[in-house]
């Protein structure tokens, strides 16, 4: 058979039904089989929505995502979403297209080195020379991005190699004596561990997007109920733990909640588990957590104590290590921290945000809950980058892993919408909804042609403060209020830009209609975009960079009569500094 | 923890195009120092054995040889303990040599040094020579007053002493 043909059968081995794609000369032979094969092709409008597509897909479902890009600038335009999936330890295969073998290096046609350019953000790549090498190289592809720590995978198809003809082998064996993932944590680190907890008296589980990846969700409950810890989550681990629950601190850092921040500032040992101490999650790292014993559980070795020094560290994967954990706890008599447990439960009724506001225009809090009320405990929330990510991750509360999607690591622009196109083809029963920012969304904007195409039914909903808004927070409190390009302007009009794409779309203004609109906009089963329109004005609580995670500026707006509703007040008394 | 010194890795890695660009470029995007680096095939068909020289602290070596085993093709790292390693470089030195006094001079400090003569023509001497790379300095520079043309230097491969295998 083929070099093509084999490229097809591969993936299907793997089980992949689905690829997100954009053809392209080099990759002729490979749609060309395509075109008569069972593989499902969305055709994206930008190789980037691709990527994420595939990522957001990876994400939704735990499956490998695939996405398809040709060479030369099909291959660049993939590279954000393929550093994003990096980042992020998604799964995610890409395929490149490459000129002939004969031609690589002669700057040829819409050449570029696309291993060498991936190199440093893929977790391996591979160029097959030999058609026959085509079948061990993407189950191993394969095979590497989904086990371990997660991550992307390029594989750059020449030309030539895709025409070529093979024997497609019956049994295919893949040798990597480099690669063999740690599974089991050291029983002795355990039992530290184990002795560490037990002495603590304030103990906080700090759960991370490994806790998704390694499918540990019901541990962490486990491990919670059985010391009475209350549990915190990064940006990646938002979902692993119900955000409802007495013991649920909401996401730590920069942004994060203020119980979070300041519990994990007090606490006396912390139990991270999966998770990469980013900058944007422990702030200044000599304040980070200084008065506790940190027990970091993760798959990466690497990891250990790279941004953080922890005093007992466990390799291995978390599911494993933590039901290993709790059984040797459980036979510790008297770890029930019950002092501590109340504490926590009363000083996070303390200090609930308020979400309720009536003004116009809409405070995104506002529209934040009312997208909460919306929706229920299986739709998939996707977001952009900058306020819109920060106000979801700050008010939304997720109850369920995999519910929630956000490039965290890189911080990627555009990625919302797309990754819900991928996260929509993964699981078509379920409402996926993307909150993107008018800039992020502008990014992107042209893969609407798309849901509409494949009728994709996503809902769009577009924060709409015609701001960058996260950079010109930053540029109102630290750049004396110089707003140095980030005023979006008066276009687009999104109703009429939606329309163009043949997207249904909405205006919301005012208080009360965003619930409506967004289950509207749902039960139609049909593709979306929501225009919010909100205030330009509102900022987010936050810690300064190089600040302790304590040292939070801006009013961080309290909920006062939880869980009443709070009486309308004009929004000017509310403002105001820290 | 200021404690930075030099450290031998020895990385037994899959002979294949691209891994030294792995390395390598692993060293730079992460910040790691490489003062040098070999690299050629091992006693293993397919495999092939590198050698880095570089310089950190506990904690940056604990990086180095985590962040160079997560690369797939790398098989083994492992940071080796000076006092049970043997350290070799190759070098060549072309040298100035015009007249028969200095011809006499380089040849005996060759032989002092263990040293070869490979290469003779009416104005110049070449010199191979082996050793650790502080012997091979002191070789560079008792040449230096002749007129030192070219230097072409391996960097240095290294080996664990006695039985012990990586």
């Amino acid at each position: 058979m083929k070099g093509s043909r084999a490229i097809i059968q591969s993936l299907t081995d793997q089980g992949v039904d689905v690829v997100f794609g954009y053809p392209g000369g080099v990759l002729l032979p490979l749609y060309d089989e395509i075109y008569d094969s069972d593989l499902r092709h969305i055709l994206v409008r930008h190789e980037q929505c691709a990527a994420h597509a595939a990522d957001g897909y990876a994400r939704a479902s735990g499956k490998v995502g695939v996405c398809i890009g040709t060479s030369g600038p099909g291959a660049t335009n993939l590279i954000t979403g393929i550093a994003t999936a990096y980042m992020d330890s998604s799964p995610v295969v890409a395929l490149a297209g490459q000129v002939a073998s004969h031609l690589i290096g002669n700057d040829a046609f819409q050449e570029v080195d696309t291993l060498g350019i991936t190199m440093p953000i893929t977790k391996h790549s591979y160029q097959p020379m030999d058609p026959a090498e085509i079948p061990p190289m993407i189950k191993s592809a394969f095979y590497i991005a989904s086990t371990g720590r997660p991550g992307p995978v390029v594989l750059d198809l020449p030309k030539d190699v895709q025409e070529a003809e093979l024997e497609y082998p019956q049994n295919i064996i893949i040798d990597l004596p480099g690669y063999k993932p740690t599974k089991k944590g050291h029983p002795l680190q355990v039992k530290r561990a184990a002795d560490v907890i037990f002495k603590a008296k304030k103990p906080v589980i700090l759960a991370g997007g490994g806790v998704i990846l390694s499918a540990s969700s019901e541990e962490i409950f486990k491990l919670s109920e059985l010391l009475g810890a209350p549990v915190t989550t990064t940006l990646m681990g938002k979902g692993c733990f119900p955000e409802d629950n007495s013991l649920s601190l909401g996401m730590l850092g920069m942004h994060g909640r203020k119980v979070s921040n300041f519990l994990v500032d007090d606490c006396d040992c912390l139990i991270a588990v999966g998770c990469r101490f980013s900058d944007r999650t422990t702030g200044d790292v000599s304040k980070f957590a200084s008065k506790a014993k940190i027990i970091h559980i993760d798959v990466d070795p690497a990891e250990i104590g790279k941004n953080v020094p922890v005093d007992v560290p466990i390799v291995g994967d978390a599911k494993i290590i933590l039901a290993h954990l709790i059984r040797v706890i459980s036979q510790m008599e008297g770890t029930q921290k019950k002092n501590w447990t109340q504490h926590v439960k009363e000083f996070r009724k303390s200090c609930i945000p308020r979400l309720s506001f009536n003004d116009v225009p809409l405070k995104p809090q506002q529209v934040i809950k009312e997208i909460s009320e919306a929706v229920t405990d299986d739709t998939i929330l996707t977001t952009d980058v900058g306020q819109n990510q920060m106000w979801m991750a700050h008010y939304f509360t997720s109850r369920n892993p995999r519910k929630f999607i956000s490039s965290g690591g890189l911080g990627t622009m555009g990625f919302g919408f797309p990754a819900a196109m991928g996260a929509k083809v993964a699981l078509p029963e379920e409402d996926v909804v993307a909150v993107c920012g008018d800039g992020g969304f502008l990014m992107v904007c042209q893969d609407l042609a798309t849901i509409k195409e494949y009728d994709i039914p996503v809902v769009v909903c577009v924060l709409d403060n015609r701001y960058l808004g996260m950079v010109a927070q930053w540029q109102k409190l630290f750049y004396e209020e110089r707003i140095s390009h980030t005023k979006l302007g008066e276009v687009p009009d999104f109703v009429k830009l939606a329309e163009a794409f043949g997207v249904n779309a909405y205006r919301v203004e005012k208080p009360g209609e965003m619930k409506e609109t967004l289950r509207e906009a749902l039960k139609s089963g049909e593709p979306g975009l929501i225009d919010v329109i909100i205030d330009p004005d509102e900022i987010l609580p936050m810690v300064p960079p190089g600040c302790g995670l304590t040292e939070i500026v801006g009013e961080y707006k309290i909920e006062r009569d939880v869980p009443g509703e709070i009486p309308y007040q004009p929004s000017a008394a509310e403002e105001g500094g820290d | 923890m200021t404690n930075e010194r030099s450290h031998i890795i020895s990385a037994v890695v899959l002979h294949r195009p691209g891994v030294l660009q792995r390395v390598a470029g692993l060293f730079t995007r992460r910040g790691f120092n490489i003062d040098a680096i070999t690299v050629g095939p091992s006693e293993k068909e397919g495999i092939a054995r590198m050698t880095i020289i570089s310089r950190g602290d506990e904690k940056v070596l604990e990086q180095i040889t985590k962040q160079l085993n997560k690369l797939i093709e790398v098989i083994k790292v492992r940071d080796l303990d000076p006092p049970s390693t043997v350290l070799r470089e190759l070098c060549l030195i072309k040298t100035h040599a015009p007249h028969e006094k200095a011809r006499s001079e380089i040849i005996q400090y060759a032989n002092i040094f263990r040293g070869r003569i490979i290469d003779v023509s009416p104005d110049n001497l070449t010199i191979e020579i082996t050793g650790a790379p502080d012997k091979i300095d002191a070789l560079i520079d008792l040449l230096r007053s002749f007129g030192i043309q070219e230097i072409a230097r391996t960097g240095p491969t290294a080996i664990t002493r006695g039985a012990k295998t990586i």
